[in-house]
């Protein structure tokens, strides 16, 4: 860790257009670089509003948030999602690949978007191989249709997709509340172990508290944040 | 790898992509047909006659002429009679003349008296002349020569008997007085395919035994006896001219028009044909409306398409903008797709127009007598498929929009 925030809300609202009963609120909160940290919520606290605020894919109503030193809403919509592209590797709870394409099309995606993480990645099917195989897949994966793959087979692709080009911040939203218990120590044993290969930062987002020894911080959503309805 | 990923996502949707793609190969497929049928008809038409300056008959109105003269449709209101056409046959500035006697009919084919100069000077697709497939010109007053259709639809062939009809559809026949095929007209794709051409001294000797289009009761005339008589003809049903300098045309047809002993008309064929599409032009367009209408049906059936998809495809939307994709490539993406969509059902319209082609050409050229080339598609149809994929992206860009403003509202988490 290097003491340093990598992202950092400072007096965020956020509303969704047309629901007035969601307002999300978080005063301050940050991620230093190198550190994981696991964020505890129970569903409707608004973990997954906040994991797409830290994306930049939504915008706060008020407050800051930055991503590497980079205050999100002073960014084009182009930075914004070049920044993401360029910064964060993503992990969704499920159904997070394009199912029609290749295994291959599919981890290499986020490169299309993003020329930096490109750039150290000069091959990217070699790379996407390598990782399949250092995430247990089986050989000749790659070139399976992503549909057609078991939930923890794309449970891994979705974690080599979201390694690929070494991106400083890796964010996963629930990737282990499908995967029994036996599953979801082998993917975080894998998860863990390509973080610290990569020094990367890590944000997890689980309701399940049992996961928590494993990150250098446990958060719950109702100590940073609070939901309740917009005030007019 | 955006254009793989396009391309893969509509063939995960197979099944409601290729109903959309068969619906605008459809609309394509008839918008290029009846573009096909025009262009052939207009083409077949034009190339019908060629080097004929005038067209002369009984004063009626030229498209008429032009139409049952040249063409077998329709009929004469009246005949021309022979001393006149003597008279303007004899003008200086005339190069050639072909007499036409229309009238009988064999089968289904119409019957035409002319000389054996309408071999010398009748000329279609630029300069073609006609040319025999098999035996000779007529050398006997019962000798006839028969199109290339007539030949194939009856399976005739040189020697074999041929009797005509009195008139058109007819049920009485000049069966005492059978012609001979003497000769086949090789494939011109013009009326002469389906036309049985005998002399017109021939037409006067079947018509010995008629009065005002009935038989004369209890007279029939021997051939020998007919072969001594005098048969030269009392009327023609129009005469083909060619004149000796192109400047002369004009001065031609005001004198034949302006003719005081009968009233004559004489046309310019290129002239009467324009005024043919002009009356034709009207149905034209509304055939073409339909058409274009049909087309924008298929492309709303599209847009109604991506709309429904729209929903079930959030989730992919969402993941793409989390993997940095702007909302811009989400629109690019749709758009990218309808295009992909729009082009394949253009191009299988392309070829169901050929397939279509291939099938009904002889059928349409038999029936019709309308000989539709099968050439490589023309910069018009390029240009047609390329404006149904300009419109599939147009009409794609509302849905893309609704995407955009989707991708937008939804970050990375999708709120149904």
């Amino acid at each position: 860790m290097s003491g340093l925030p990598i992202i950092g809300l400072n007096g965020v609202e956020f509303t969704w257009p047309g629901r007035a009963s969601f307002a999300l609120s978080v005063p301050e909160f940050s991620v230093e670089q190198g550190e994981t940290v696991l964020l505890l919520g129970a569903s409707g606290s608004g973990k997954s509003t906040l994991l797409s605020l830290i994306c930049g894919t939504i915008l706060p109503n008020r407050g800051r948030v930055s991503v590497d030193g980079a205050d999100l809403a002073g960014l084009s919509w182009r930075d914004r999602d070049r920044l993401r592209a360029e910064q964060i590797g993503v992990i969704f709870q499920q159904f997070n690949l394009l199912p029609f394409g290749s295994v291959s099309d599919n981890i290499i995606l986020p490169l299309r978007f993003a020329p930096k993480r490109r750039a150290r990645c000069p091959d990217p099917h070699t790379k996407a191989v390598e990782l399949c195989t250092q995430l247990g897949l089986p050989d000749g994966i790659t070139k399976c249709t992503a549909g057609k793959l078991s939930v923890g087979q794309q449970q891994r692709v979705a974690v080599a997709r979201a390694l690929i080009g070494q991106p400083p911040i890796l964010i996963a939203d629930e990737p282990t509340s499908s995967l029994d218990e036996t599953a979801q120590a082998h993917f975080l044993d894998l998860m863990f172990d390509q973080v610290a290969v990569q020094g990367s930062t890590l944000l997890l987002v689980s309701h399940d508290p049992r996961l928590g020894a494993r990150f250098d911080r446990v958060v719950r959503m109702s100590d940073i944040a609070s939901v309740g309805a917009r005030a007019t | 790898m955006i254009l793989r990923l396009a391309a893969r996502s509509l063939i995960a949707r197979a099944l409601t992509v290729g109903m959309t793609v068969l619906a605008i190969a459809l609309s394509v497929a008839l918008f290029l047909g009846v573009e096909k049928v025009r262009s052939g008809a207009k083409t077949s038409f034009a190339n019908t006659i060629s080097g004929t300056d005038l067209i002369v008959g009984a004063r009626s109105g030229s498209v008429q002429l032009l139409l049952y003269s040249v063409f077998r449709i329709g009929n004469a209101t009246n005949n021309v009679t022979w001393e006149s056409y003597l008279e303007f046959a004899s003008l200086p500035q005339i190069d050639w003349i072909v007499p036409i006697s229309l009238g009988d009919s064999h089968r289904q084919f119409r019957v035409m008296g002319t000389s054996t100069a309408f071999f010398e000077h009748y000329k279609y697709r630029q300069d073609r002349s006609l040319a025999l497939e098999a035996g000779v010109v007529m050398d006997d007053l019962f000798d006839a020569v028969i199109g290339y259709d007539v030949a194939k639809t009856l399976n005739y062939s040189v020697g074999d008997p041929i009797v005509v009809a009195h008139g058109i559809a007819s049920f009485r026949e000049h069966d005492e007085q059978p012609f001979r095929v003497s000769g086949i007209i090789a494939k011109t794709g013009t009326p002469v395919d389906r036309t049985v051409i005998v002399s017109m001294e021939a037409i006067e000797a079947i018509h010995v035994d008629w009065r005002g289009g009935s038989k004369i009761p209890g007279q029939t005339t021997f051939i020998e006896t007919i072969r001594q008589m005098d048969l030269t003809p009392s009327a023609v049903t129009a005469a083909l001219v060619g004149v000796s300098s192109p400047l002369q045309t004009f001065a031609v047809q005001r004198a034949i028009n302006e003719y005081p002993e009968e009233p004559l008309l004489a046309i310019l064929p290129g002239v009467a044909l324009q005024e043919l599409w002009g009356i034709v032009g009207v149905a034209e367009k509304a055939l073409l409306a339909v058409s274009v209408m049909v087309v924008v049906t298929a492309m709303i059936g599209m847009m109604a398409t991506l709309f429904s998809s729209l929903n079930e495809r959030r989730r992919e939307m969402a993941i793409l903008r989390a993997m940095g994709a702007s909302p811009l490539t989400i629109l690019g993406l749709l758009v990218l797709e309808a295009m992909l969509t729009a082009a394949a059902g253009a191009v299988l319209g392309l070829g169901l127009v050929y397939a279509g082609l291939f099938i009904a050409q002889p059928a349409i050229d038999g029936a019709y007598g309308l000989f539709l080339p099968i050439d490589p598609p023309a910069l018009r149809e390029l240009f047609v498929m390329l404006a149904v994929i300009a419109a599939g992206a147009i009409v794609s860009l509302i849905p893309a929009l609704r995407a955009y403003r989707l991708s937008l509202a939804d970050g990375m988490t999708v709120r149904t």
